[in-house]
């Protein structure tokens, strides 16, 4: 009885969590009108995106027993980055190349310090978090970065409310979440993500090169991280060195939510996407309720500290 | 011999672990003011006396007696304030904190709370006194001090609480030949003061220099006490490892080929000193010694885990690039590493994974890995080894000791190696997958594999190995054929008393 319950919450709980906000803010009267339309979960779904595809790339880092804290500077970064090349008239390809590199650039430097100077990852990423912030602000001369026009604009509106058509970032992201999933679960490249945060000297007793394994994780999470900046930029319409402070706490709670170990090893996908999920419902339950921003802040905090304490529960099943 | 009420007297002390019968029935006295060696192999139960002793086990039935009352430990803080403390092989020292700090710790002087600096000072100062070391600052940081200084003042913590009992657990195994001879001095100043000191080594002779008394330790059970001064060396040995081999070793038939390992003067940090050995196709090669004689640490530098200090390892036939672990795969080497949790195995990882962690590239096509190809090579393993799980993706932290092993050295079956690595394959597992592995030895060495084991088991190793090399102190003593070793032998090599 017991163990099926843990196992009911090992397997389905991101799931069964995302399904009860739902329910929770469909049945008041304040919001029963609204919030189960169709439209609103477009608004949803698009105010996911940008978390969505910086967990993609956390739940890569966090499976490898690793943290990246510079990801909201990083967004910022290379917001920035394309908000100038636009502005000198590249157009919207080379512009959205131009971000994943320099996203995967700061990648890189977190991946080569802490392989290769064996550092915490704690550590150095707070360390770049402060520097690509910085880096960002510098390039944009500490103001926004503004353009004319650009098709990438166009990628994350939900403007038109009679629409049904999901805007093209929401559709990138379910992509790129299905591409990892398969890599993560069916490719060496995944199974070796897991061995390293499973079990790091194991990793490196069977032969895997850790060091290159490390940077590649890294540097190929900042591609995803120069990809949120990119539908940051969209959402803005303007390159702004001051956006996304502490997104990075939104990222890793929802790959925490969606059930990875912060001690590395287990984690999926579906799971994280599911987190990012809940915490957007739960954003937007709140502000269709009227509830002040301070109040949303601490039901995504005490929702933390619950799906952890799960986590909690579903290890001790292993102990 | 002794009077009753003095002292600490132990009865008939058992302690299992599960199926595990750590202590039989272990009895044991040491009077006020006495040395006291308890001396055993390991895995003889020494350890698992010493914790039940400290209050960190409680024992299953026996009963314990200190001063002429019953001694029940809760837990090992209750122990010290009842009078018996421990010291530990690994130093426990908070080596960012002061001298004074350290040996306060837990026990400080306060009044309402507030650290009394004064009474500390004193407090510590006079404990370091005690043992002749007074010269000792006690504001600088305990990281800053030798290792044999840093013991003294892990005693001195000890001496705080007026022991009338102290567990020494190896004491000199990480201190040099004059750091060795401080300490007895040390230790002989707690003797004058009427402590019962309880001295654990593997070093025969300095329980001989030291000690009063001694008890033996085998299988969990006492086989012999007595006065040091009385014994020779030789009986202690004897009694240490006096017991029948049994038939688990079958002798498979294989003829020794060509040398395919060379490994010519290695040292490694921080242990490892200077091993030259040379194994052939066909070929098992035990490795002995006492726990940090530096097995392990050779078995690592062979197989590329830890930097070579000097010294050099060529694998025939496998090139000369830098090695590195995935390079000794390439050549054919296979490490089974001694510590299945903490590095041989990814416990929240399936069963197949795990075994196939070594040649994940070869599962499939530009990078991608064959699911049900690597199901099936897992499969296949579990059936032939005969590994009890519900299937190959169950998480392999699930399995029992004993079938975690066969999967950890399924890994290197499969891969396949030629030349295998194993450290304490039969450790912590049942009898049954014993048996099956040392079957499965014989069957490597007969189809021309080459195997090296490190045990601490002795008939283990004269049962299964051609030749067997004794490992003392970071270097590799001695190498003779089976026929040439007995297990005294290898004891008066291993614990440097030949």
């Amino acid at each position: 009885m017991k163990s099926t319950l843990k196992n009911l919450l090992a397997k389905g709980g991101p799931f069964i969590g995302l399904i009860l906000v739902i329910v929770l803010f469909s049945l008041p009267t304040e919001t029963r009108e609204f919030f189960l339309t169709y439209h609103n979960f477009k608004i949803i779904f698009t105010q996911t995106v940008i978390v969505a595809i910086g967990a993609l790339g956390m739940t890569m880092i966090i499976v490898s027993g690793g943290i990246d804290l510079s990801v909201g500077s990083s967004i910022a970064f290379t917001s920035v980055v394309g908000a100038l090349l636009i502005q000198r008239g590249w157009s919207a390809a080379p512009v959205v190349g131009a971000m994943m590199l320099s996203s995967a650039l700061i990648g890189l430097l977190n991946g080569a310090a802490i392989a290769g100077l064996r550092m915490t990852p704690f550590i150095i990423t707070l360390g770049t978090l402060g520097v690509a912030r910085g880096s960002a602000k510098w390039m944009a001369e500490n103001q926004t970065v503004n353009y004319d026009a650009s098709p990438i604009n166009q990628w994350m509106t939900t403007a038109d409310p009679a629409g049904y058509a999901l805007p093209p970032g929401v559709w990138v992201a379910i992509a790129l979440a299905t591409l990892t999933a398969v890599v993560l679960k069916n490719t060496v490249f995944g199974r070796h993500v897991f061995a390293l945060g499973s079990n790091e000297a194991t990793a490196r007793l069977c032969g895997i090169p850790t060091v290159r394994l490390k940077i590649m994780i890294y540097a190929l999470a900042g591609c995803f991280f120069g990809l949120a900046g990119l539908f940051q930029l969209s959402r803005l319409r303007q390159g702004d060195p001051t956006v996304a402070v502490g997104l990075e706490l939104d990222i890793i709670a929802a790959v925490i939510i969606g059930g990875a170990s912060l001690s590395g090893g287990v984690g999926t996908i579906l799971g994280s996407m599911i987190g990012a999920l809940i915490m957007a419902v739960l954003r937007n339950g709140s502000q269709q309720m009227g509830w002040p921003t301070y109040f949303q802040e601490i039901i995504i905090g005490l929702v933390i500290i619950v799906a952890v304490f799960l986590d909690r529960l579903r290890q001790g099943k292993q102990a | 011999m002794i009077a009753t009420g003095a002292g600490l007297r132990l009865v008939d002390i058992q302690k299992s672990f599960g199926a595990t019968r750590a202590l039989r029935g272990v009895s044991f006295q040491i009077a006020p003011g006495e040395i006291h060696a308890l001396i055993g192999e390991n895995g003889a139960g020494k350890s698992t006396l010493m914790k039940v002793l400290s209050g960190a086990h409680s024992a299953d039935s026996g009963t314990m007696e200190l001063g002429g009352r019953p001694y029940v430990p809760a837990d090992p803080h209750d122990a010290r304030l009842k009078g018996v403390a421990m010291i530990y092989q690994e130093l426990n020292l908070a080596l960012h904190l002061s001298v004074q700090e350290n040996i306060l710790l837990g026990a400080e002087s306060t009044s309402l709370g507030w650290i009394d600096r004064r009474t500390s000072r004193e407090r510590a100062r006079s404990a370091l006194a005690q043992l002749g070391h007074a010269s000792i600052a006690l504001d600088r940081r305990a990281g800053e001090f030798s290792i044999a200084e840093q013991q003294v003042i892990e005693i001195a913590r000890a001496l705080l609480i007026k022991p009338q009992v102290l567990i020494m657990d190896e004491p000199t195994s990480s201190l040099t030949q004059s750091d060795t001879e401080k300490l007895f001095a040390t230790i002989l100043r707690l003797k004058a003061q009427g402590v019962s000191i309880i001295y654990i080594s593997h070093f025969l002779e300095e329980c001989r220099q030291l000690c009063d008394r001694y008890t033996v330790l085998k299988d969990g059970e006492t086989v012999g006490t007595g006065q040091m001064k009385a014994a020779t060396l030789d009986q202690i040995v004897t009694l240490m490892t006096g017991r029948e081999v049994k038939d688990l070793y079958p002798r498979s038939s294989h003829a020794r080929g060509a040398v395919v390992l060379d490994v010519k003067a290695v040292a490694s940090e921080p242990r490892l000193k200077r091993a030259s050995l040379q194994v052939h196709a066909g070929e098992i090669f035990g490795l002995a010694g006492l726990i940090g004689a530096g097995r392990t640490d050779l078995l690592r530098a062979i197989f590329s885990l830890d930097a070579l200090a000097a010294g050099e390892v060529c694998v025939v036939g496998g090139g000369d690039e830098t090695a590195t672990p995935r390079r000794r795969w390439r050549q054919g080497l296979g490490f089974l590493s001694e510590n299945r949790k903490e590095e041989g195995l990814m416990l929240n990882q399936s069963v197949a994974d795990n075994l196939t962690l070594t040649k994940q590239d070869s599962l499939g096509r530009w990078g991608w890995i064959n699911g049900r190809r690597q199901r099936e090579v897992a499969q296949r393993w579990v059936d032939e080894l005969r590994v009890k799980c519900r299937d190959a993706g169950q998480l392999i932290g699930d399995l029992s000791g004993g079938n975690q092993q066969k999967i950890a050295i399924a890994r290197l079956l499969e891969h396949p190696a030629r030349i295998f690595l194993l450290d304490e394959p039969t450790r912590g597992i049942d009898v049954g997958s014993k048996a099956q592995i040392y079957q499965l030895i014989g069957e490597l060495a007969a189809a021309g594999k080459t195997v090296i084991v490190v045990s601490s088991y002795l008939p283990e190793l004269l049962g299964l190995c051609d030749t067997v090399g004794v490992m003392c102190r970071g270097e590799l003593a001695a190498i003779r054929p089976r026929a040439d070793w007995n297990e005294a032998e290898i004891m008066r090599v291993a614990t440097g008393s030949a």
